[in-house]
This record gives C-alpha cells, structure tokens and sequence, in this order.
C-alpha cells in the first residue's frame, strides 16, 4: 500500500432498512486519501455524502466493503477500538455547529484535550481561529460563523490526522463562511492535517486539491485542482 | 475539574427546580428509613444493655405462697443459674392533692438491704431501702415525674386494707417495668400507676407471709431452653397455688417492646418504598427529558472519542448528585425525626437512658437506598444514552406521532374546546407517562390518608373497647377468689346503683398443637356493665358450657366455632377443663376468653367464688365512696373507666396530631414532586408549541389552561386511585400490626377521604402556581430561536 495513503475505502455500501423498503445510501463506493490532502465532496442532497464520511471517521459501519485506516480495517474493529480511533485521530465538524450548550468556548475545546494523546492548550486551538477573545464566552452568546470556528477549533485541538468537515459552511452567510473556511485552510497547512469538507457550493471545491463528485451512493467523477482558490479570495 | 464534570454541574444548576423536588421525595423516603432503622437500632441496643447490665429475668413465676425451703429445690432445676424470690402484692396510694385511686404494684428488695440479684433497679435519685427501713420505698420514675415526687417526699399507702407511711428514699427504673401498665387497664396511666419498691419484711408482715415468697424469677444458663425449665418449676409451684410460669416473650413489658421493635422494621421498609419508588418515577422521566435533548450533545461527545462508559458515567453522576442531595437531607430529616421519637418512646417506655444515635450502618444504609433507587429509576435513559448511535443521534428525532384520541374516534372531539383537545392528545401520547404519573400522585393521596386513619382507628378501638362492651364506672379487684358476700358488702355502699361478680383466673388455652397463655374471665348471665360484643358489635353472652374467645385468637388457636378447646386453669385447684368455643368476641386491645360465672365455677371446681367486682355509681368520682373501697381490706385495688379513657387522649392526642401533619407534609412533597415535573416537562417538550400559540395571539391564561389542565386531569384522575390505595395502604399496616396486644381496626371514616382530596388539591394548587410563575416568564424569542 502507497505510504501516503492515510485512508481506503473498497466496495463500501450503506443499506437502511427503513420498515419494508431499504435504502441504498452507498452503493460501492472506493476510494484513496492521501496524507495532508485537502478533498471536498460534492453531492446532490441525499447522495450520500454525510454517510460516507460518518463511515470513514468510525461514527458508523458500512453494510459491506472495507476501510483501512493506516492499514488498520476499521470495519474489522469493535466498539472500543472505534471510540480509541475517534478519540486520537478524528476531529469532526458539523453543518450545526454541535457546540455544548452549558460549557464555555474553552471548555467546549478542552472536554477533547482532556482525553487526548498530544493535544495543543484550548486556548492554542482558538487562537488558531481567530477566537482567543472569546474564549469564556458560552455558545449561545456567540454568533453563528464564531460557533463553527469554536467547533473547528475543538476539531483541531488534538491534532487530529484527519478532519472532517460535513458542511461547515452551510448555516453561515458568505463572508463568514469564508472565515470558516480560511480556519480549515490553515489547519490544513500549517498541522497537514487530512481534510475532507463536505458541501453542497461547487465553488468551495476551488479551494481543494481534490474534487469528488457523489451521486446515488457513487462515486461519479473526480477532479484535481491543479491550481488551488484560497479560502479568502472564495466568493458565492 | 474537567469539561464534562462542570457540564455535568451546569445540567443539575440547569435542572435545579426540578431536581430539587426529586431530592425531596428521596429525602422523605430515607427520613423514614433512617428514622425507623436509626430508633430500632437505639431502642433494641438500650434494651438489650439495660436487660444485661440489670440482669433481667428469664423466666417469672408466681404463686400463692410457697415456702422459703423451695427455693433451693428450684435452683435444682435443670438450667437454672440463678433464682430471686420475692413478695408481690397490689396497693393503693394516696397523695395529698389528689383525688382519684392511685394503684400500686409493690415490690420487695432484700430484707438485709441492696439489689436483688435479678431485676436490679436502676437508681434515677436517692438509694435503696436500708435493712431496717421500714417506712422506706423507691418509686418508679414514671409515677415520680407524673407528681413531682423526689426522695425526702412521703405518701401513704394501703396494703390489704392495711394503711401505712411511706417514705420515699429513691426514684428507680427497672427492665421488668419499661413499659408499665396497670392490671386489667388498657393503656399506660402514670398518674394512677405506681411500682413500688420496699423492703421485703415490711411486705412481710402485710402479708402475712414469713418464711414464705409469692414471686420468683429466673436467670437460666445460657442456651437453656426456658420451656422444659417452665413445666418444671409448673409442677413444682403447683401445690402452693402456682398462676403458671412465663417465659421472657410473655413478659408483659418485654412483649410490647418486641410489638414495638417489628412496627419499627415494617415503618423502615414500607414508607421508604413508596417514596423511593415515586422518586424513581420522576428521575426516570427528568432523566429521559434531558438526554433527549442532549442527544446531539451525546453524538458529539461520542464523535470525539468518550466511550459509552464515560457518557453513562456522565448521567449516573447527575443521578447520583440528586440521590446524594436526598440522601443527605433525608439523613439530617430522619436523624432529627429519630431523635423526637426517641423522646416521644421515653415517654411511654422507661429506660434509665435511651441512648439515641444515628449509626454508620442507618448513614450507609440511606446513602446506598437511595442511591440504588435513583439509578434504578434512571436506568433505562442512561442506557439508552448509552447506545445512542452517534451517527443518528446527529440527526433531529423524527417528530412526535399524534393519533386521532379515543374520543375524537368516538366522536366526542367536538365538545371540547382546542385547548382541551391538545390536552388529551397529549396524555393519550405518552399513556405510560401519564399512567405513572397518576400513580405517584394516588401515593401522595394515599400517604395523606394514613395520618387520619391512626385517629380514625384508635378511637374506634376506644369506642368499642371501653364504650360499647364496657359500662362500669369502677372496677374493684378482689385479693383472692372470695365469697359472694363480698358483693352484697360492695352493694351496701352510698352511691352504689349496681355491682356486677367478675372472676378472672390465669389459664392456657390449648387447641391441636397451639397453645396461649392468657385470661379467663366468668361474667354473670344477666351481666350489663360488662357485655363482650361480636363483629356486628351486638352483645353476646356465652352459654351454659361454652367458652367466648376474643377474635384474634381465632387464628391462633386455629380454632371454629364447636370445637373443643382444653383450658389448664393456672391457678386454685389447677383444673383442666374442656369445653366448646360457643362464638367470637370482637375486641381490639388484648386476647382472651369469658365464660358463664357459674358454668365457670362448677367446672373449676373452687366453689362459688367471684374475683372482682364493677359498680355502677350515682355520683362520679365520689371521693367518699373511694376512701370506703380504700378501707376494705379484702380489695387489691380500684379503677375508674373515665380517667381510663381520658389518660388515653392526654397521651395520645397530641402525637397523633403530629403524626397527621407529618403524613400530610410528606404526601405533600410527593404531590409536589409530581405535580411540578411533569408541568416542568411538559413546559420543555411544548415550549416551542406554547410559545408559538403565543405568537398566534393565546393569552398566558389560555397556555396556562393548556399545560395545567392537563395537570389537573392528571390529579383529578388520581384520587380515586389514592382512596384506593390509602385504603389498601392502611390495610396493610393493620395486617402488619395485628398482635395479641392489639389489632388496629381498618376504619377509614368519609372525613379522612375528604380531607386528603382537600390536601390533594390544595398542594397541587401551591404547585401549579410555582409552574405558572414560569409560563408567566416564558421568553418567546428565545424559545422560538433555539433548535430542539
Ligand atoms: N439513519 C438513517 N436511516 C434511514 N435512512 C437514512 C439514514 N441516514 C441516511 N439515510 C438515507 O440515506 C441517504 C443518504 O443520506 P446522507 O445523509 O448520507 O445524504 P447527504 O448526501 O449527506 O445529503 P444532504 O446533502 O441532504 O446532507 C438518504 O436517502 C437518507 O435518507
Ligand atoms: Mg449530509
């Protein structure tokens, strides 16, 4: 296996059984993740996306295929071993921010450094987002834009190796979304972090070395940006 | 402290009204627990030191007169340690001031001064009687508090119609008399009872009894079994007019501490579990409320590696905290409450100390109680918490499904106003919710109930006992069995409308394998003043050659009507008779059997001979006709029925009203916990709805309407239950209280019912308009805002 490959994906399919019908969320979807790398997903609502990449962070398992993780099958592991694969590799982000209501910005970041391996201070991890003046501030006294910077920043906390991103931008207007983005830019960068962005703004893909297009649970095409965007000079 | 550690604290300062309603229910259950267990343990542990350290008897026997020379054939008995013999005899007291009858149990103390070896007393003040103290006595502490009496103070006494100074020279306690009760009464009365101890040779020479005694007691060897050493010191005591040995377990005193102890153990087990079980009903529903709206926060967590051990031990935290909180107020509850009634008990049991304290295993056993309670009633949301896939839970729960209500099917939807339809729809959508929460209001009730059933039942006991079977207004013991002449003597008096022969003598009551030890009284055909009833409380007489048992006896003797009952009479020519249980007197306090005076007498084969005696008398309270009763040498003692009665309520009535507010608090704090919660759920599942109703144009008055009206439906549903469950709760506490001491009579009167509806609606009243404060204060942006 390419040394660089930090995740393979082979025939993974996702059926939910929803009473009698079965849906077909994945339909043998393959795939190469390369160390650093930052890939956006593109896809029509209900492709897939967001089943996918629950699969490659360990929040869920597919119907069949594998993923490999570092070489490790993660579809061969058990509960704990996912929870240990989340808790030292993964950093999520979610379209809704999923901040915890009754802690502080700092605290939202440390309840992750608390139970990770090598992680940076809280308040490293905000600076990092542009939030250091914020950071005793509770969620719902933020913004919108402030909220998903918080969660990128609890993301990046313990120095995932890979960050997923499931429409980080989708709640937030234009200019703040490019704020958020410029975050997940420079994570990419500066810690080389593995980076997936889900989104459903074809012009965010400018931004991304790589290009995949889902469709119906496939697959359907892949493009490299030869010549990346950067985040802030994004606009839609 | 860590991130999830203040979460965990901000979730419970977030719940805080409602956790502090649970903590509530818990700490009403663990003060119960902690209150009965932590008095059990002081009452059995002051016992049991107080028996050992004053060499309480194991064995009591009495008889006629046997002398001295018996004694060292009883200490020959198989088992036996040690042998006390001793005086024993009835007397009156007079103490200036006081008018009524005072009885005395007097005692004697070794003619050459000091303790008895058994049945030591412990001095309270004073000393004992020295070896030449004639007119020397100690009092019971009792009858000193009752008056005010203290060494140095003297009454006088008469001893067989023999009056004499007494001088008091001591205040003692003794594990004989812990709990004190006149012959033949019904309840403890410590002004008109004393025990009092005096010197062996002044009872002596009263009773005419050198070289003889008419009392001993026991201490057998340990691990002896006292029955055989019972029928052998029977045979032995036979010939010089033996009343039949007891062990220990009879002993009067003794018998009612041990009825004493097992209500305490029922009181441990059965008010906790009602509390506990409520309190787990409401974690369980506050528990799922709050994860159902964490469950993203859950997903999260999950997403960022804590593993579904640390996320339960998340929730079980806050659980534990509100456990905790009830727990250690419960403690601080029952450990105050045990201390009242650890004073309230050392008004009706004497101990030289009652040494009340609140052990590691009451303090463990409420931590570990409650704490299991709660986990148990928050169990199912943890774990469901626990397997919330994170996948899922990222997504928003799929919406609340409403069905068509039964009575929208039924077509009757179009009475009810809208309001009153979104109240049904919500209790026919959560119809297990609703179902408990009609439970743990129906507990409230019941608990309510319980305080009025004590009065209800005591006084119909009272009623029964002392108003309807009984109608003398002074009952008169004979010394011993006499002549009839003694009645025509009584009959003579001023005053004296009517005297009726009673004739109790000591007897087992045997049938099949089953045996009890009680008395037989032989009432005279035509008798008014003493009329045992039956259940319809019509009196029955029994006939020629038949035997009446109290009720209770019934079970215990497994006897029926016609059977054949084998009586050994315990005393006099010591006769075993057989005769036919003829019916079933209902009585409530004490167990025993009436026979036809004269069928008695011609089977005893004693001659025509009477015990006692009850007037009826024109003027009450005849101070006259007391000191003639005083002045005949043939009576042991006098009662009057009324000061029975009133000594009754003056103990009673005071701790039944605080038992009845007490019950009523704790029901309140169920009805609370209840009542508050569910408006508080209902308030967090429906704010956006109310909220949105708002916006519509609802007034407050009408959400108000909407989120306690279905409240109201819930309490109003609930109390029919609760009469039932009262009702069933008060029949359980009557069945664990039944004993040959007393049976509580299940006596719920429509005043009981209507005063815990009344309590009922009254807190839920105080509830829903602490709920109504925070609809009043519903922010409508906010809530419209938020995401679910
Ligand atoms: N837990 C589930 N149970 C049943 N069906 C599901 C579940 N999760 C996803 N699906 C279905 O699987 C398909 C793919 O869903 P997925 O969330 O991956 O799509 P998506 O590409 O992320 O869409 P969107 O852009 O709208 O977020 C959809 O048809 C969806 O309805
Ligand atoms: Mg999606």
């Amino acid at each position: 296996m390419n040394d660089d490959v930090v995740f393979r994906a082979q025939g993974l399919t996702k059926v939910y059984h929803m009473g009698d019908v079965d849906v077909h969320a994945l339909r043998g979807v393959d795939l190469d993740l390369r160390r650093g790398e930052l890939v956006v997903l593109l896809g029509p609502s209900g492709s897939g996306k967001s089943t996918l990449l629950n699969i490659l962070g360990g929040l869920d398992v597919p119907s069949a295929g594998h993923v490999w993780y570092d070489g490790h099958d993660l579809t061969k592991a058990s509960e704990r071993e996912l929870t240990r694969f989340r808790r030292q590799h993964v950093g999520f982000v979610f379209q809704f921010y999923n901040l915890i209501p009754s802690l502080t910005a700092r605290e939202n970041v440390a309840i992750v450094t608390e139970i990770a391996e090598d992680p940076m201070t809280p308040e490293e991890a905000l600076r990092r987002v542009g939030l250091e003046d914020r950071m005793d501030h509770f969620p719902s006294q933020l913004s919108g834009g402030q909220q998903q910077r918080i969660a990128i920043a609890r993301a990046i906390a313990k120095r995932p190796s890979v960050l997923l991103c499931d429409e980080p931008t989708g709640a937030l207007d234009s200019a703040t979304g490019v704020h958020v983005l410029e975050a997940i830019e420079t994570i990419n960068a500066t810690l080389g972090t593995t980076t997936v962005v889900i989104t459903h703004n074809a012009d965010i893909a400018r931004m991304a070395h790589r290009v995949l297009y889902l469709g119906d649970g496939r697959i359907v095409s892949e493009k490299l940006n030869d010549a990346r965007t950067p985040a802030s000079e994004l606009t839609w | 402290m860590s991130a999830l550690a203040r979460k965990a604290l901000r979730d419970l300062w977030h719940l805080r009204g409602q956790a502090l309603a649970i903590a509530l229910v818990i700490a009403a259950g663990i003060a119960n627990l902690v209150m009965a267990q932590s008095t059990y343990e002081s009452l059995q542990q002051t016992r049991e030191h107080f028996y050992r350290e004053y060499a309480f008897a194991d064995v009591f026997a009495s008889a006629k007169r046997v002398p001295q020379t018996v004694s060292a054939r009883i200490a020959g008995i198989l088992g036996v340690q040690t042998v006390q013999t001793r005086l024993m005899a009835s007397g009156t007291l007079h103490l200036a001031g006081f008018d009524d009858p005072v009885r005395a149990q007097l005692l004697s103390v070794p003619k050459e001064g000091g303790q008895p070896d058994l049945n030591r007393l412990y001095l309270r003040a004073g000393r004992l009687p020295l070896a030449d103290g004639h007119h020397e006595a100690v009092i019971g502490e009792a009858f000193a508090n009752a008056h005010g009496l203290k060494p140095g103070d003297a009454v006088e006494a008469t001893i067989y119609g023999h009056r004499q100074r007494l001088d008091i020279v001591g205040v003692a306690i003794s594990p004989e008399y812990i709990y004190q009760i006149q012959p033949g009464a019904t309840f403890p009365d410590y002004r008109r009872f004393a025990i009092v101890w005096i010197n062996e040779r002044v009872l002596e020479s009263a009773l005419d009894m050198q070289g003889a005694f008419n009392s001993v007691t026991l201490r057998l060897r340990p691990g002896i079994d006292p029955a055989a050493v019972i029928d052998e010191l029977d045979r032995l005591l036979a010939r010089y007019g033996g009343l039949g040995a007891y062990a220990r377990e009879d002993q009067i005193s003794n018998h009612f501490l041990n009825e004493e102890l097992r209500q305490l153990q029922m009181m441990a087990k059965l008010f906790p579990i009602i509390f506990l079980s409520v309190a787990a009903f409401l974690l369980s529903v506050v528990m799922t409320r709050l994860i159902d709206t964490q469950r993203d926060q859950v997903a999260i967590l999950k997403a960022f590696g804590y593993s579904a051990r640390e996320i339960g031990r998340h929730f079980l935290a806050i659980v534990g905290a509100i456990a905790a909180t009830g727990a250690v107020l419960g403690i601080a509850g029952g450990a105050w409450l045990g201390s009242l009634l650890a004073g309230i008990y050392q008004e009706f049991y004497r101990f030289p100390f009652l040494d009340y304290h609140l052990s590691a295993v009451s303090i463990t056993t409420g931590l570990v109680v409650a704490i299991v309670a709660a986990f148990l009633g928050a169990w199912r949301a943890v774990v469901k918490a626990v397997r919330l896939p994170p996948a899922e839970a990222m997504r928003p729960p799929a919406p609340a499904r409403f069905h068509a209500s039964l009575l929208e099917r039924a077509g009757l939807i179009r009475l009810l106003s809208q309001p009153n339809r979104m109240i049904l729809r919500n209790i026919e959508r959560r119809p297990w919710k609703a179902a408990l929460s009609v439970i743990g209001l129906a507990l409230a009730c019941a608990i309510m109930m319980v305080g009025r059933f004590q009065e209800n039942a005591i006084n119909r006991m009272i009623d029964v006992q002392l108003r309807v079977a009984a109608h003398q207004d002074i009952s008169v013991d004979f010394i011993e069995a006499t002549g009839r002449a003694a009645l025509s003597e009584l009959r003579a008096l001023p005053d004296v409308r009517a005297v009726e022969p009673v004739r109790s003598v000591a007897v087992r009551l045997r049938h099949a394998n089953y045996s009890y030890r009680t008395g037989l009284s032989g009432l005279a055909r035509d008798a008014s003043l003493r009329r045992p009833v039956d259940a319809l409380l019509q009196p029955i007489t029994a006939p020629d050659s038949g035997v009446l048992l109290t009720d209770y006896l019934q079970q215990r003797l497994h006897v029926e009507v016609g059977d054949q009952l084998e009586i050994d009479v315990l005393q006099g020519r010591q006769a075993r008779i057989e005769v036919k249980v003829a019916g079933f007197v209902h009585e409530y306090i004490g167990a025993q059997a009436y026979m036809d005076l004269d069928a008695m007498n011609r089977l005893l084969g004693d001659g025509d001979v009477v015990s006692g005696a009850l007037l009826a008398v024109d003027a009450r309270s005849d101070q006259d006709l007391f000191a003639r009763l005083d002045r005949r040498p043939r009576i042991a003692g006098f009662s009057e029925r009324r000061t029975d009665i009133q000594s009754f309520y003056d103990t009673m009535g005071e701790s039944l009203l605080v038992f009845t507010f007490i019950s009523m608090l704790l029901g309140g704090v169920i009805n609370f916990g209840v009542v508050y919660n569910s408006a508080r759920i209902a308030l967090s599942e429906r704010g956006r709805e109310l909220a949105s109703l708002r916006v519509l144009g609802f007034t407050r008055g009408e959400i108000g309407h909407i989120l306690l009206g279905e409240l109201f439906m819930l309490v109003a549903a609930s109390i029919p239950l609760g009469c039932a469950a009262g009702w069933a709760l008060c029949w359980i506490m009557v069945r664990n209280l039944q004993s040959d001491l007393f049976r509580v009579p299940l006596v719920l009167l429509p005043s009981t019912f209507a005063f815990a509806i009344l309590t009922m609606a009254g807190s839920t009243l105080v509830s829903a308009m602490i709920v109504r404060r925070r609809i009043a204060r519903l922010d409508l942006v906010a809530v419209l805002k938020t995401r679910e």
